[in-house]
């Protein structure tokens, strides 16, 4: 990926946009295609106990790309991301002290 | 420029409502989480009644629209406006495609009698009436979200025709941009818990 024109001009009124090319999105598009073959193809195949945690690694991987490109998060302030990695925080603690609550009732 | 447009606070407002968006979605992984751990034969069963094709389409019937979507952005910043109009009536298109996909795949299950209340499930197992629960709730709050992106989408195809979303000034279409992403976010967890659990 190109490096980020660093934020020289953020002080002007006009704000600097980084606009990623149609090849890079569609680059994008075919990881998240890709994946989802790997993650239909790998549902075939019985992994018992690790059947859930391989589908939900793939989907945090599509996600991250979604994210990352497609939602521009990569191009973004400190404030959003340091706002969107919060809610991910949380996130995890509802869901952690959820299972710690339910695993050892 | 005599009114000065914060760019920067508009999109942190719309990340912001995404952030609700997704604790919403998020407590009701949780859900279906705990259930799963509760009845895991009665999840796997339920789920191999789902027809995967039809799910793996979906998926990259989304991914796809999202693709054309953050295509359309990067249009309208390059003053590509025929792009823009083009890749978002695709995207649009894309979504009806989506809902008429989960209108078949509804109608099938509840021909088979798979419905809230309805007889086989709260006759049958526990486990199965959860599961199948869960199904109506998730996949239709997130269809309501489809309905909503497009409605968000056709207003910015709007505006765009109107020449009010340009060049200069796209933060609505950006904005709409980022809801049918979180969509689609959504769906990538929604297809793989649903769809594909053994």
């Amino acid at each position: 990926m190109k490096n980020i024109p660093l934020r020289e001009n953020v002080m002007d009124q006009e704000e600097k946009h980084h606009v990623l090319s149609y090849a890079q999105l569609g680059a994008v598009l075919a990881v998240l295609l890709v994946l989802t073959g790997i993650t239909v193809g790998v549902s075939y195949v019985h992994l018992g106990f690790l059947n859930v945690p391989v589908a939900l690694a793939i989907a945090c991987t599509k996600v991250t790309f979604v994210l990352m490109f497609f939602m521009h998060l990569k191009y973004e302030g400190p404030i959003i991301v340091i706002s969107f990695l919060s809610t991910v925080a949380f996130l995890m603690i509802m869901i952690g002290f959820t299972f710690w609550d339910v695993a050892f009732r | 420029m005599s009114a000065r447009i914060d760019e920067t606070g508009i999109k942190i407002g719309m990340w912001l409502f995404l952030y609700s968006e997704i604790i919403l979605f998020g407590g009701l992984f949780v859900l279906y989480a705990v259930y799963f751990h509760e009845y895991p034969e009665h999840f796997a069963v339920g789920g191999k009644e789902l027809d995967r094709i039809i799910g793996a389409i979906n998926t990259v019937v989304l991914l796809v629209s999202s693709f054309t979507v953050a295509a359309s952005i990067t249009a309208i910043q390059r003053d590509a406006r025929k792009h823009t109009i083009g890749l978002l009536l695709f995207s649009i298109f894309c979504g009806f495609i989506f809902l008429i996909n989960k209108y078949f795949e509804w109608g099938a299950k509840i021909h088979h009698d798979i419905f809230p209340n309805s007889e086989t499930l709260v006759n049958g197992e526990p486990g199965l009436n959860i599961f199948f629960g869960l199904y109506y709730v998730i996949t239709g709050l997130h269809g309501l979200h489809v309905i909503i992106g497009m409605i968000l989408l056709s207003v910015s195809l709007a505006l765009v025709l109107m020449g009010k979303v340009n060049k200069s000034r796209f933060a609505m279409l950006d904005n709409s941009g980022l809801y049918w992403h979180l969509v689609d976010l959504i769906w990538i967890f929604v297809f793989p818990l649903f769809y594909l659990v053994l």
